[in-house]
Parts: C-alpha cells; structure tokens; sequence
C-alpha cells in the first residue's frame, strides 16, 4: 500500500473530473441554485411543523435546525463524492468494463470509489456550515476543544457509515445488474435524516437505528453538538462506523467473486 | 387515419408494458421508495401536530396514504429518458417514425403505471393492517373523479417535463433543470404536508401555482378531506392546456435547432 501513488492518482482524478463537469456550466449553477432551494423547503416544512407545537420529540425548533445543518453538510458530501462514483458502478458492470478496472494495478474499490468528483454539493456543504454556524450563535452554543474533537469524530463516522451504505446498495449491482432504483429507495429513506429521531414512533426509531442507521448519521452528531449525548452513544456510533466499513470492504471482495464480466 | 394512430398507439403501448413487466423488481423497488408520506404521517401523528389545524389522525392517515397513491401514479421520468436518448443520438430514428416522439414516452409511462399498481396496492394493505381505524371505501364517484384529477396531475407534470426536455434541444443536459423544479413539487404540492396546514402567507399564493393541484387536491378529494372538486379540476384542465401549448411551441422550434447526433 503505497499511499503517495493514491494521493497521486487522487489528485489526477479530480483535475479531471472538474475539467468534464465545468463543461457544462449553466447545470452547475442550475445545482446551487437547486441546494439553496431545497435548503429554504426544508426549512419551511419544519416551520409548518413547529407551528403546531413547541417541541418535537424533545427538540425546540433552533435544535431541530441543527439537525438540518447537519443533514446539508452530508448530503453535500453524499453529492460531492459518493453519488457520482456509485453511480458509474452501475455502468461499469453493466457494460462489462469493470474489466478494465480490476486490471490496473490499483485497488478496486479505491479506483470506483473515488473516480469521479462533482463540485455541486460543495455548495450544500457551505451552507449546511452556515446554518450550523447560525445554530451556534441562537443557541448559545460555546466550542470547547473537547466537544469540538467529538464532533468531528462523529461527523468522521457519519459519513463513513454513509460510504458504506451506498457501497454495499451500489456493490449488489453485480448480482442484479440494475440497481438504479435501490438506491431511490435508500435516498428516501436517508430523507429522513433531516428530522430527530425522536418524533418518530418506537417501531420506526428502531428500523431507523438498526436496518438503516439514520439515528447515527445525523441525530447524534446534532446530539454532540447540544452537548446532551452520553458518551456510550459516542462510543457505539464509532463502533458501527467501523463495522460497516470493514463489512462494506469484505462485500466488495466476496462480490467480486461473482463477477462475470458482460458481452465478449 | 385516425383509427390507424389508434392502432400504432395501442400496438406501442403493448411493446412498452411487455418491456416494463420485464423490470418488476426494479418497479416494486421505486414503489416501496415513495414511503415518504407514511414517514411524515407518522411525525404529524406522533406528535400531535395537526390537532390546531382540525384534521383528525383517522382523516390525515387517509390523506397521506391517497397522497402517497396520487405520487404513485404520478410519477415522470420523461426528461431523463429524453435526455439520454439525445445524447446517444437515439431520437434521430424516433422523429421520422410516424408518431411524435412523445407517444412513446406516454406509452412507456402509462405501462409503467400499469405494471406498478399491484405494488402500490400491497403497500396499502400493510398500511391497512398496522392501521385497521383508517381503513375506507371511498364511493364510486369519488374514485373515478380522484382517478380522473390525478391522471389530470400526471399530466400536467408530464407536460412540463416535456417542455424540459425539449431543452436538450439546446442544452443536451436538461435533468438540472428537472431536479430544480422538483423541488418546489416536493414541498408545496402537499406530498409532506397538506397544503391546508401552510402558514397563510404561503397559501394566498400557491393557487397561483400548478403544485398543490398535482398531490394535493387529488388526494384530497380521494381521502374525503376538504376540496373544492369543481374548480380544482376545472384549474387543473387550464395548465394542461397552457402547458401543451407552449410544449407544441418549443417542440417546433427545437426540432428546427435539432443536429443529429451519434451514428
């Protein structure tokens, strides 16, 4: 494992990747414009439900609105590296040219992990960071170096878990070959990572922490945040994070087996 | 002449709903992902939220389960089709073949509603199930008038995505475009919550709008929730009808601009 070569080849991917999408310019603006949007909805859709009431499940609306700057960030990131890799998968297998990639001498799950780079979600991650900075400020919220660290530890995790999820959905294309719809499924329900978990009823929060994780994508760094997550939850959410990682890395290896390549 | 396009229709109608039965894993897949309502009628219930705007829990599960089944059977895809055909260069072959274009894209989504609604019915039975209180039979008229509103619905949603797409005409990328309008259909067609609980602010001009006539109204009136039927419909036909005009107008003048491609 020579890591400078990956930082190389790294670096090449995403020259390349900016020099095709910043040939289309007007889409790219189009994106942020559609972020910014999407954004000021999700906004609104948790003013009407505040309207209503004072709390959900706990959570007074400036604590909510953590949960939404921090649901931004990630999907910026989901939309930055994970979506537009995940989504070649697909095409790679079906066409028969993964081929091409288990042939190079790099990794394979480096190589369509991290192959493509969209610059649209960056500007999600900018603002889910303003709207937490905002949070910061109405909620009196002060940064110790300690709950900092925590933080980024937990937002490390999330998107680890996030990696993973779309990976494995991504990775049974090579036994159903058309999975485009998979991941739909999974984006609907990763939708819900914008709202605490605790509104939800029992039998949901527990689908929402065990069969997909939602709970640890977004509740607990917003938990961290408040400074109101114990740290067993801490500990658990790095637990997790790792189990999907290396079970996401042992997939891919046993998926491989089954590979069978397309056409020729 | 005009029972022969009713034949060349019906004949690609049968090609296309051979072709979607081929994908019923895929189809079942994309009906389970429009669970999103039954998620936010689970927060709007669980907490209590519509008791200030006067709709009971037995009456906003029926919304959310016709909202879910009007999203079900409503749903377009038409400009991600397009856009790909155009860029393969596969739309030079279907503008000489003897019926526009888009018939084979209407044909294709009508099959597709078809091949899905048996998926969209056993998701209902579940939610019936774990929710035997607000099980209904809704009578025959309000079925066909909800029946006819939501294909009404589809079509304002196909036609818009029809004008879209006739934007790779010029553009060749036109899903941005796509994903830019589908955000205001999310959050103010009543998909997440009916239009009805809006701040007032919002609801003296979203009738203004095409949205809440996409979800809303239907699964209103399919649900025995609140609507004015009559002139809900009456509106939705106005869009239609201003949507496919200005779609026959940039058809015309795309396929003027149109270089062919690929090949």
């Amino acid at each position: 494992m020579n890591i400078k070569k990956y930082l190389k080849v790294y670096s090449y991917f995403n020259y390349s990747s900016f020099s095709i999408e910043l040939e289309y310019k007007i889409n790219l603006l189009i994106d942020f414009l559609t972020s910014l949007l999407g954004l000021v909805g999700s906004i609104f859709l948790l003013s009407i439900f505040f309207s209503n009431t004072y709390k959900i499940g706990g959570w007074n609306f400036n604590q909510a609105l953590i949960i939404q700057g921090i649901y931004t960030i990630l999907n910026g990131v989901t939309n930055t590296w994970f979506n537009p890799n995940l989504k070649e998968i697909v095409k790679y297998i079906r066409e028969g040219t993964l081929d091409y990639v288990l042939l190079k001498p790099i990794d394979s799950q480096f190589w369509i992990s991290f192959k493509r780079i969209s610059p649209t979600g960056i500007i999600e991650i900018l603002l889910g960071f303003f709207v937490l900075s905002y949070c910061f400020y109405i909620n009196n919220i002060s940064l110790t170096i300690f709950s900092f660290s925590f933080l980024v530890i937990t937002l490390i995790c999330s998107i680890s878990i996030l990696y993973s999820l779309w990976f494995l959905i991504s990775a049974t294309t090579i036994w159903f070959v058309k999975t485009w719809n998979a991941t739909e499924v999974l984006r609907s329900f990763l939708y819900m990572g914008r709202f605490p978990m605790d509104s939800f009823s029992f039998s949901l929060r527990i689908f929402f922490s065990t069969i997909i994780p939602i709970t640890f994508i977004t509740t607990i760094p917003s938990e961290v945040i408040l400074g109101f997550s114990p740290a067993w939850k801490i500990i658990l959410e790095v637990m997790v994070a790792t189990i999907f990682l290396i079970f996401s890395r042992r997939f891919w290896k046993y998926a491989l087996r089954f590979y069978t390549s397309a056409s020729s | 002449m005009k029972n022969k396009s009713i034949y060349k229709f019906s004949t690609l109608f049968k090609t296309q709903y051979a072709n979607m039965l081929e994908y019923r894993a895929e189809i079942a897949l994309w009906a389970i992902s429009g669970v999103i309502p039954f998620f936010m009628l689970n927060i709007w219930t669980n907490n209590g939220l519509n008791e200030s705007i006067n709709i009971s829990n037995v009456m906003l599960s029926r919304y959310f389960l016709s909202a879910f089944f009007v999203r079900q059977f409503s749903v377009v895809w038409v400009v991600f089709t397009f856009e790909e055909d155009a860029l393969l260069g596969r739309v030079s072959p279907y503008l000489i073949q003897p019926l526009h274009p888009f018939f084979r894209y209407f044909a294709q989504h009508i099959a597709e509603q078809i091949t899905r609604f048996p998926f969209a019915l056993l998701i209902a039975i579940f939610f019936f199930i774990s929710n035997t209180q607000s099980l209904w039979i809704p009578s025959f008229f309000t079925l066909l008038i909800s029946l006819v509103s939501t294909f009404f619905s589809f079509l304002i949603q196909f036609l818009m995505q029809s004008i879209i797409a006739s934007f790779c005409f010029w553009t060749e990328k036109a899903s941005s475009l796509e994903k830019l309008l589908f955000i205001p259909t999310l959050f103010l067609s009543g998909l997440l919550a009916p239009v009805s609980s809006f701040p007032n602010v919002v609801k003296s001009w979203i009738y203004l709008t095409p949205f809440p006539y996409l979800i809303d109204l239907p699964a209103s009136i399919l649900s025995g929730n609140q609507a004015n039927i009559f002139n809900g419909i009456l509106i939705q036909l106005l869009w239609i009808i201003l949507f496919f005009s200005i779609f026959r107008q940039v058809w015309k003048s795309g396929t003027k601009k149109f270089t062919a491609m690929g090949l």
